[in-house]
């Protein structure tokens, strides 16, 4: 025999009595007792899988059965047992996690089975929101697997359109998207993979104006961009919004990946404050990247968004991992908050998104060529005419030897960008010199150096081989 | 609407609302404390939630067992407990109901940009499917000190 305290709003169901003596040697015997003797309790104690409710507690004197031995805690007969509410509530939330259909639970099921994920953890997944930028080789398995894990809603920023260039390693798109928008590429893609969650795409350019509204209604943000003006927007626009960002960064055959803005966690900016100096670090449409590469770094990313929203394991978080695909290894830095960081410290001085472009030293892309640049630059079709004519012209090739195998302009010399300080000796200054690259940009800043150490005679062509190639000689391929 | 009625009196109500008001943008909570119907005091509580509290509130044992030990101090019953809903209506949300209590007076208001709205007051239906929105009704101080509201 034992005695249960009764609280205050079970008294009507045990005839106002706030003692009920009970039969029993532990407590799942005496409860069973007690609702034996007043039967209007148990759908207030016991939920429908016959468990104790969450809210309801029962001590045994002082102490929770949950730190005891639960139900199966003795009692002795001098022991008082007691029925203590929790009283819990809250407004409607996105933590009011939706249920799951039992085609849902078919599809999650290797997930159920895991009790770090379980039915609580999937329904945590169905509620959360994640916001990736970017739809190319990061954003590619970021979505895919975000998107098969059963995130609810994901959301997907990008304005592009998809280029045979891109196939290599963004595998939301194949060979017949090419030409369509990648936005729309995407979500049939991910449709496909999964019609439960629901696909937001937003077709522009992330910009100061746009992300905070953006980002907004997202739990995470998945950073997929390729510069780093976009990559100090998102930090920034993360750290003033409070929201994690999971991010990743692939060249050639690195990658980085790390989770910023977290709670108590550092940003970008406090690993590097400031931006490299424009054009020191190549994107990878100009120095290239392995195909796989994004595909192991935006995995990384994917999985730490789920343990983001699970709330389980050793989050990213002021830990910097670095992958070596050569060499197949993994280096992990350690990253603390700096309290001077302008924009996380104590003591911020960024307090709203400002102009990125400019922050980066990237000039905004000016709306046509201004005047000076008559005098500078050369067209593919202009070039044509000239060499056609018997112009005296010397092409200099600033790309790399292995794109010179791809392709070429007949009679162009090969001087990369990064030997032309140490090799412009070779060069006459006497000769009318035309700088090409692949696109147009690296060239200019061949073009720039030789002006600097004297050169007159220099012009560079606009739009690269890519557009020579597209107006001038189709028969050679483009990359 | 059911046909249960409860009574607050001015003093109550006015220290509902400024501790939803104080704790706005989080939710605040604590007891109602009275007899026959009718609040006479309140026991504000802190709210122990880890699941962040703009959108939940929790009163943990300890807490509990001190409401209703202040109930008995005050000469009267533990009645139910009251909560905000910061930037919500005052309607019971689906962990509201999933959690509650019968018997029990749950008295919600509706925050909004630190100033208070709507009071309603719910009672679980027996077979815990629902709630049913019982009536407010506003009573006088019945003597002049009789209505302390109590922040613990």
């Amino acid at each position: 025999m034992a005695k249960i305290l009764i609280p205050t709003p079970l008294r009507p169901y045990t005839d106002k009595q706030d003692a009920v003596d009970v039969a029993g040697a532990t407590v799942g015997e005496l409860l069973a007792d007690l609702t034996r003797k007043h039967s209007g309790l148990k759908g207030h104690l016991y939920n429908e899988q016959g468990k104790l409710r969450s809210f309801v507690n029962i001590y045994v004197n002082d102490e929770d059965i949950r730190y005891l031995q639960h139900e199966k805690t003795p009692v002795a007969a001098d022991d008082t047992v007691s029925i203590i509410p929790s009283v819990a509530g809250g407004a409607p939330a996105v933590t009011e996690a939706p249920t799951l259909s039992n085609d849902e639970v078919k599809r999650y099921s290797r997930h159920l089975i895991m009790p770090e994920v379980g039915m609580e953890g999937q329904r945590k997944l169905k509620a959360a929101s994640v916001l990736c930028i970017g739809a190319g080789g990061l954003g590619s398995p970021v979505a895919m697997y975000l998107a098969a894990a059963g995130v609810g809603r994901l959301g997907i920023v990008d304005f592009d359109v998809v280029d045979f260039s891109n196939l290599q390693r963004q595998i939301l798109h194949g060979t017949p998207d090419v030409g369509r928008s990648k936005l729309a590429s995407a979500k049939d893609r991910l449709n496909a993979l999964n019609p439960e969650i629901q696909i937001d795409t937003y077709e522009t350019a992330l910009s100061s104006q746009n992300a905070l509204k953006l980002f907004e209604p997202y739990d995470v943000i998945v950073d997929g961009t390729d510069n780093f003006p976009t990559r100090y927007l998102v930090n920034d626009a993360c750290v003033l919004l409070g929201k994690p960002n999971a991010y990743g960064s692939i060249f050639r055959f690195e990658g980085q990946a790390s989770v910023f803005g977290a709670k108590d966690g550092p940003c970008y900016r406090c690993l590097y404050p400031e931006p490299p100096p424009p054009g020191l670090v190549p994107s990878c449409a100009e120095g290239g990247v392995l195909g796989v590469l994004p595909g192991i770094i935006g995995v990384i990313q994917a999985t730490e968004t789920i343990k983001l929203i699970l709330g389980v394991g050793e989050p990213l978080v002021g830990r910097f991992l670095i992958f070596d695909a050569l060499r197949m290894k993994f280096r992990e830095l350690k990253l603390r908050k700096d309290p001077e960081c302008p924009v996380c410290g104590t003591h911020p001085t960024v307090t709203h998104l400002i102009d990125y472009e400019q922050f980066c030293g990237v000039m905004p892309a000016a709306p046509e060529p201004a005047v000076v640049s008559n005098a500078t630059e050369i067209t593919s079709l202009e070039l044509k005419a000239r060499l056609d004519r018997g112009d005296k012209l010397k092409i200099v090739d600033v790309r790399e030897p292995n794109e010179w195998q791809i392709c070429r302009i007949p009679g162009a010399v090969l001087i990369p960008l990064g030997d032309v300080p140490r090799r412009y000796h070779e060069l006459d200054p006497n000769d009318e010199l035309i700088m090409q690259c692949r696109s147009g940009v690296r060239s200019a800043k061949a073009a720039d150096f030789l002006r600097s150490v004297g050169f007159t005679k220099v012009l560079n062509l606009k739009g690269g081989i890519l557009d020579w190639i597209d107006k001038v000689d189709p028969s050679q391929p483009k990359y | 609407m059911n046909d249960r009625a409860l009574i607050v009196t001015r003093d109550v109500e006015d220290a509902i609302r400024r501790h939803g008001e104080a704790t706005y943008p989080h939710e605040c909570c604590g007891a109602l404390v009275g007899r026959d119907g009718r609040v006479t005091a309140t026991v504000a509580l802190p709210n122990t939630t880890e699941e962040g509290p703009r959108r939940r509130f929790l009163v943990r044992p300890s807490d509990y067992r001190e409401a209703e030990r202040r109930s008995s101090e005050l000469g009267g019953e533990l009645l139910g407990f009251y909560h905000s809903h910061p930037d919500h209506p005052a309607r019971p949300s689906q962990y509201d109901l999933d959690h509650a209590w019968p018997t029990f007076a749950y008295i919600i208001v509706a925050v909004a940009n630190k100033s208070s709205h709507d009071m309603t007051v719910w009672y679980l239906k027996e077979d815990r499917s629902s709630f049913e929105e019982g009536t407010l009704n506003h009573g006088e101080d019945s003597h002049s000190n009789a209505a302390p509201a109590v922040h613990g």
